[in-house]
C-alpha cells in the first residue's frame, strides 16, 4: 500500500514538473508584458506590482501595428477555410462511403495521397498560379491553399464516420422520397457533427499559426495574418522589449481563448482514435 | 443501361477540383519546373541541369548537404527526446485513478497550440544573455558556469532549436500514446496481474508492444513534419538560419533560394529543384514506413 502511494506521489511530481516546464515561457512573457522596461530587466521573474506595472508596450503595439486588421484577416482565413474543408470534405466523404461506383477505391487513394505529402513542396508552382490568376496578396489564395491542405485528412476521417451511419435510416429517407442531397444534408450531416467538430479543431490550429504561406502568398499589409503580422512587427521592434512582449502576449491571447473553448473537443477527438 | 448518377459527381466534384488544382497539379508542376531555367528572361528546358548544379557545384552542394545533415539531426533529436518523453508522460497520465489528469493533459498540450513565432521569440528572449533569465535561473541552483548563449553558437544552436521544437510538440505523441494506452482492455492487464506482472514490468511487457503501431505513426508524422519544417527556424534565426547557416534546414534553404534574401536573388527553378529533392526525401521516408515497418508490425484487435 505504501509503495503504491509513493508511486502516485512520484507520478504527480513528474507531471507537475513537466507542467511547469510547459507553462513557464508563456508565464514569463505574460507577466513581463505588464511591466516597465526597468522592471523587466531588474526582476524578470517578479509579478507586476503597482510600482512596476505599465501598459506602455501595449500602447506602442496598438499605435504602431494594425493588430485588429491582422486579427480580422486571420479570422476570415481560418473560418472560411474550415467552412470549405468541412463542406467539400463531408460531401466527398459521403460519396465515397455511400455509393458503390467504378473507381471508388482509386478515388479514395487519390484523395488520401495528400495526407502524407506536405503541400509546401508545391509552393513554387502555387505562387506562379496565384500570380497568374491575380489571387496573390488576397485572402482567397490562403483559403484555397488551406482548403486543399485540409481536405485529404477530412475526407479520410469523415468517411470512416459516415460508414457507421445506419443504412436503415437512409433507406427510410429514400422510401419517403427524399433526394440524395436531402439525405446528405438533413439526415447524415447532423449525425456526423462530432466528427466534423474534430476535423475542424485539428485544422484550426495549423491554419491559424501558419507562417509559410502568408509570407509567400499574401505578405501585403492589408492581408497580413496575425502570425505574419506579429512576426514582422517583432522584427521591426526588436529592441523595444515592452512592445515585443506585448505583441507576443496579444498573439497568444486568441489562441488560448480558442483552446479554452475547444480543448475538450480537441482532446476527445485525438483520444477517440479519429487519427488511428 | 444504368442511368448516370449525377449526385455522385456533384458530391465529389468540389473536393476533387480544389485538391487537384491547388495541391496535385502544383506538386507536379514544381517537379516539372525543376527541369527548366531562365535564360534571357525566357523559360528554357534544361533537363537535369539544375540538379547537376545543386549536387555538383561546390557552393550549392555544400549548402544542400549542410541543410540535409542539419535536418537529419533535427529529426534524430525529435525521435530521441520528444517521443520518449511523450510516451513517459502518457504512461504517467494513463494510470488508473490519477487525480488532475485532465489538468495536466490540457496544460502540457498548451505549447503545441502556440504559433512558431511566439515560441521562437519567447525562447529567444528567455535564453538571451541580455535579459538574463536563463543565466539567472542557473545561478540560483549554482550552475551558472554551464550557461552559454546557446542560440548564438554554431555548435549548439541547432540542438537548442530542436529541443525548443520538442518542447513545443511533445503534446502530440503524449496524446496519441495516451489514447492508445486507454484503448488497452482491462482484462489483458488483469490477466497480467494474475501472473504477477504489474507496475513497470506491465508497461514494458504488455503495454509497450501493444502501442507499437501508434509509435510507428508518430514517427512518420514527426518525420514528415521535420522535413518540411521552416517556421521555427525562420522566426528564431531569420532566413539566413544563423549563426553561419548552422541551423539551416531544407525548408529555410528552399525559402532563401526560391524567394531570395537580401543580396541573393530568388530563383524559382533552383527552388523547384530543392523542393523536388525534399519531395524525394519525404517520399523515401514514407515508403520505408509503409512497406518496411507498417506491414511487419503486428496489430492486435481487441
Amino acid at each position: 500500500m505504501r509503495a503504491a502511494r509513493g508511486q502516485t506521489i512520484a507520478a504527480h511530481g513528474a507531471l507537475l514538473l513537466y507542467t511547469v516546464i510547459a507553462l513557464f515561457p508563456v508565464f514569463v512573457i505574460l507577466i513581463n508584458s505588464f511591466k516597465t522596461r526597468k522592471a523587466i530587466f531588474r526582476e524578470p521573474l517578479a509579478l507586476p506590482d503597482p510600482e512596476s506595472f505599465s501598459l506602455i508596450g501595449y500602447q506602442t503595439v496598438l499605435k504602431q501595428g494594425d493588430f485588429f486588421l491582422y486579427f480580422q484577416n486571420s479570422m476570415i482565413v481560418t473560418v472560411a477555410s474550415l467552412f470549405f474543408i468541412l463542406l467539400f470534405g463531408a460531401m466527398a466523404a459521403f460519396a465515397l462511403a455511400e455509393y458503390r461506383f467504378r473507381g471508388n477505391m482509386l478515388m479514395g487513394l487519390y484523395l488520401a495521397l495528400g495526407i502524407m505529402i506536405p503541400i509546401r513542396i508545391g509552393t513554387v508552382a502555387i505562387l506562379e498560379m496565384m500570380v497568374a490568376t491575380g489571387l496573390v496578396n488576397t485572402l482567397w489564395a490562403l483559403v484555397l491553399v488551406y482548403t486543399a491542405q485540409g481536405l485529404p485528412l477530412a475526407v479520410f476521417i469523415l468517411s470512416e464516420f459516415m460508414r457507421q451511419v445506419s443504412d436503415d435510416l437512409k433507406n427510410a429517407g429514400r422510401v419517403d422520397g427524399l433526394s440524395e442531397y436531402r439525405i446528405f444534408f438533413r439526415l447524415v450531416l447532423p449525425l456526423v457533427r462530432p466528427a466534423m467538430a474534430t476535423v475542424a479543431v485539428f485544422n484550426m490550429i495549423p491554419i491559424w499559426n501558419d507562417l509559410w504561406f502568408p509570407l509567400i502568398l499574401a505578405p501585403a499589409e492589408e492581408v497580413k495574418t496575425l502570425t505574419l503580422g506579429s512576426q514582422v512587427f517583432i522584427g521591426q521592434f526588436v529592441t523595444d522589449w515592452n512592445a515585443v512582449l506585448s505583441a507576443l502576449s496579444l498573439a497568444i491571447l486568441p489562441v488560448m481563448a480558442l483552446y479554452m473553448v475547444f480543448s475538450r473537443q480537441l482532446i476527445r477527438g485525438i483520444t477517440s482514435g479519429a487519427v488511428k | 443501361m444504368k442511368r448516370v448518377r449525377w449526385h455522385i459527381l456533384v458530391f465529389l466534384a468540389p473536393a476533387v477540383l480544389v485538391y487537384t488544382a491547388v495541391m496535385i497539379i502544383p506538386l507536379f508542376n514544381t517537379l516539372r519546373l525543376a527541369l527548366y531555367a531562365e535564360v534571357d528572361q525566357a523559360r528554357v528546358f534544361v533537363g537535369l541541369q539544375n540538379f547537376r548544379t545543386l549536387f555538383g557545384n561546390a557552393v550549392w552542394s555544400e549548402q544542400f548537404w549542410n541543410a540535409l545533415g542539419n535536418n537529419i539531426w533535427f529529426f534524430v533529436i525529435h525521435m530521441a527526446v520528444q517521443n520518449p518523453i511523450g510516451i513517459a508522460l502518457a504512461a504517467l497520465l494513463s494510470q488508473r485513478r490519477l487525480r488532475f489528469a485532465a489538468f495536466y493533459r490540457s496544460a502540457i498540450f498548451i505549447p503545441t497550440i502556440l504559433s512558431f513565432v511566439i515560441v521562437g521569440f519567447a525562447w529567444k528572449l528567455i535564453l538571451s544573455p541580455i535579459w538574463g533569465i536563463a543565466p539567472g535561473m542557473l545561478d540560483a541552483v549554482g550552475l551558472k558556469s554551464l550557461y552559454a548563449p546557446w542560440l548564438g553558437r554554431e555548435g549548439t544552436a541547432l540542438t537548442t532549436l530542436a529541443l525548443i521544437s520538442v518542447w513545443q510538440f511533445v503534446g502530440i505523441p503524449m496524446m496519441l500514446i495516451y489514447a492508445a494506452l486507454l484503448s488497452i482492455p482491462d482484462e489483458i492487464l488483469e490477466a497480467g496481474e494474475c501472473d504477477g506482472i504489474t507496475g513497470w514490468s506491465a508497461f514494458w511487457k504488455i503495454k509497450l508492444p501493444l502501442i507499437l503501431p501508434s509509435i510507428g505513426i508518430i514517427s512518420i508524422l514527426t518525420f514528415v513534419g521535420n522535413f518540411n519544417a521552416f517556421d521555427l527556424i525562420y522566426a528564431a534565426q531569420g532566413a539566413l538560419a544563423g549563426p553561419d547557416f548552422s541551423t539551416d534546414i531544407l525548408g529555410t534553404f528552399l525559402y532563401r533560394t526560391f524567394f531570395g534574401f537580401q543580396l541573393q536573388l530568388g530563383d524559382p527553378h533552383m527552388g523547384a529543384a530543392i523542393a523536388s529533392a525534399m519531395f524525394a526525401v519525404i517520399l523515401l521516408g514514407v515508403c520505408i514506413y509503409l512497406f518496411g515497418i507498417q506491414t511487419r508490425m503486428r496489430r492486435y484487435q481487441f
